[in-house]
């Protein structure tokens, strides 16, 4: 709230927000003014109600209506509404790449990408390299050249990869060593990492995808 | 978990600018660096405005004269890739293709490269600096290894972008719609030095918005690169960088411009570099003559002043790859 507020305007502020907590523990999600609607804005709630959106979300190939609040990060959506935990939270400022996951093929840090942003899009995760129960051709690799040590890294790792051999099919390593920059190993299995690109790549064309 | 705000999605330019005027607004482009500011508390946000559904401020295209026009939400990955960019703009594209990592480049927008707050860490921790309204650069007295050898006075940070310089060596201009309606200015009196106002990086009142970039056709005989210098091999912001841009004819060098970034709070022009090149052959003394030029009235603060060699180096080693 801002310090300047007088008094009774905060005890309004704070019935209203009251109600609106009530509103949302019943069950009904607040609808919020969609583009165009010229409303005096000091007639608005304030912002600290929990003011929810509905957003249609494509996740592997599965069509979901997410209710999520505006603050709310995909990849905070993605595990804690979706369950998907394959998708790491790491340093959740764009720094490290634990949370990479691919918006309409193009990876991404889910991290630093607000949900209601991704309204509409379609999102790949590691659980969506899957072949049913069996691993993927990118995770095979990562696991038959040793491309970890800790782990911890790994998904991001592989769906950076996972978004390089979609738009790149053979790359060169220095195209593997730039295209794989935005995620860090702390672990240091770099040489690794590159090794199992370029297997991934190679089973990728001999069929396995 | 970031803390509570309303969320507005613009639905054109002229809605973006009136939700976006209220105190406590702030733009969302692609978010990936208002996303950070937001967590680490540099500053909050009552509500955020989206405007990454603006049609009319995508896209990279060529203008009737024969420029390019960059609407503010083409992402740097897009730039990075453009082919006209790369081939007649190559100190963007490249530019471009140095910042932050793949990821960032498919979601960061060239307005907000542009418009992103400075990474100088008092700034972006638990410091009341100047920058946030303080009365204090805590850079002066404290770590400094990170920050300026020019234009500072008040607040010592360096410009983060590396696409504002390379813009500037391109004399890019830029256009501005607000309520009172659209202006076009040079990039160069779009950012803002902090003894102008040390709680700003650029010329935006609230609820203006940077909506494109303008470009002038290259120059006959125009060569340009961008360089930029690191901790590390890849995903770092510049230590320091520099944009060149010449245009060469008949051997001589008929215009320069030099731009450097990680040495001030605004991308950086070195006159005196682009003074010591014009009208004169591209041969090792121009050169020699112009890496001094372009570091001759710096001033380190303690930790920084290993900045000074290195332009020096980055900026011969730049030229004298133009040369080749
Ligand atoms: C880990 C990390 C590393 C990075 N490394 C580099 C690097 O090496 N080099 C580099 O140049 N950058 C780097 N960046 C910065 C990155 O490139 C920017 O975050 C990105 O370009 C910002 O674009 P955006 O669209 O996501 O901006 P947003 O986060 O949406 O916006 C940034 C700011 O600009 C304002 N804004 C955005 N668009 C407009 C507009 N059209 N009009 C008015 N205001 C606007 C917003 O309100 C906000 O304050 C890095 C970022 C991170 C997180
Ligand atoms: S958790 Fe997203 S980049 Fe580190
Ligand atoms: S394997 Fe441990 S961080 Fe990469």
């Amino acid at each position: 709230m801002k310090p300047n507020d007088d008094e009774s305007e905060r005890s309004a502020l704070s019935r209203r927000r009251f109600f609106n907590s009530m509103a949302a523990g019943a069950g009904g999600a607040a609808l919020i003014a969609g583009p165009g609607e010229g409303r005096d804005p000091r007639l608005e709630a304030p912002p600290d109600r929990a003011e929810t959106i509905r957003i249609p979300l494509t996740v592997n190939g599965r069509q979901h209506s997410l209710t999520v609040e505006p603050r709310w990060t995909l990849l905070y959506a993605l595990r804690e509404q979706l369950g998907l935990t394959g998708t790491k939270p790491g340093c959740e400022r764009g720094e490290c790449g634990a949370c990479t996951v691919l918006i309409d093929g193009q990876v991404r840090y889910a991290c630093m990408t607000l949900a209601v942003e991704a309204a509409g899009a379609s999102i790949t995760t590691l659980e969506g390299l899957m072949r049913g129960e069996e691993l993927g051709p990118v995770q095979q690799a990562f696991a038959q050249e040793d491309a970890f040590q800790c782990g911890y890294c790994t998904p991001g790792q592989a769906m950076s990869a996972e978004g390089l051999l979609r738009k790149s099919p053979n790359p060169s390593v220095d195209e593997i060593r730039e295209e794989m920059s935005g995620n860090l190993c702390r672990c240091g299995a770099y040489p690794h990492i590159v090794k199992a690109v370029q297997r991934a790549a190679s089973m990728r064309k001999g069929g396995v995808s | 978990m970031l803390s509570q705000f309303a969320y507005r999605k613009a639905g054109s330019v002229q809605e973006a600018i009136e939700l976006s005027s209220r105190p406590g607004a702030r733009i969302l482009a692609g978010g990936s660096d208002l996303l950070g500011c937001l967590r680490d508390g540099v500053f909050s946000a009552d509500r955020i405005v989206s405007i990454s559904g603006l049609k009319e401020l995508k896209g990279v295209a060529a203008t009737a004269g024969g420029g390019m026009r960059i609407g503010a939400l083409a992402t740097l990955a897009e730039i990075a890739g453009h082919p006209r960019l790369r081939q007649a703009y190559p100190a963007l594209a490249q530019a471009a293709a140095a910042a932050a990592s793949p990821q960032l480049r498919n979601q960061g927008t060239i307005g907000g490269n542009l418009c992103q707050r400075p990474r100088c860490w008092y700034f972006r921790g638990d410091f009341p600096c100047a920058r946030k309204g303080g009365d204090t650069c805590y850079a002066i007295a404290g770590e400094n290894q990170l920050h300026c050898i020019f234009g500072g006075e008040g607040c010592y940070m360096v410009h983060p972008s590396d696409t504002a310089p390379a813009l500037l060596a391109l004399d890019a201009k830029v256009r501005i719609q607000g309520r009172k309606g659209a202006r076009t200015i040079p990039l160069a009196s779009f950012f803002v030095l902090p003894s102008v106002d040390p709680r700003r990086e650029n010329a935006l009142a609230p609820g203006e918005l940077l909506t494109e970039i303008l470009l002038d056709p290259p120059e006959p005989g125009a060569r340009g690169l961008y360089r930029k210098v690191r901790e590390r091999g890849a995903f770092d912001f510049a230590l320091v960088g520099a944009a060149i841009v010449l245009a060469i004819s008949e051997g001589t060098v008929k215009k320069a411009r030099v731009a450097l970034s990680g040495v001030a709070p605004v991308p950086w022009r070195s006159e005196e570099a682009e003074a010591a090149l014009a009208g004169k052959k591209l041969d090792q003394q121009a050169i020699a003559a112009a890496a001094a030029a372009a570091v001759k009235d710096a001033e380190p603060l303690s930790g920084n002043g290993y900045k000074i060699p290195l332009v020096r180096g980055m900026v011969e080693d730049a030229l004298s790859a133009l040369a080749g």
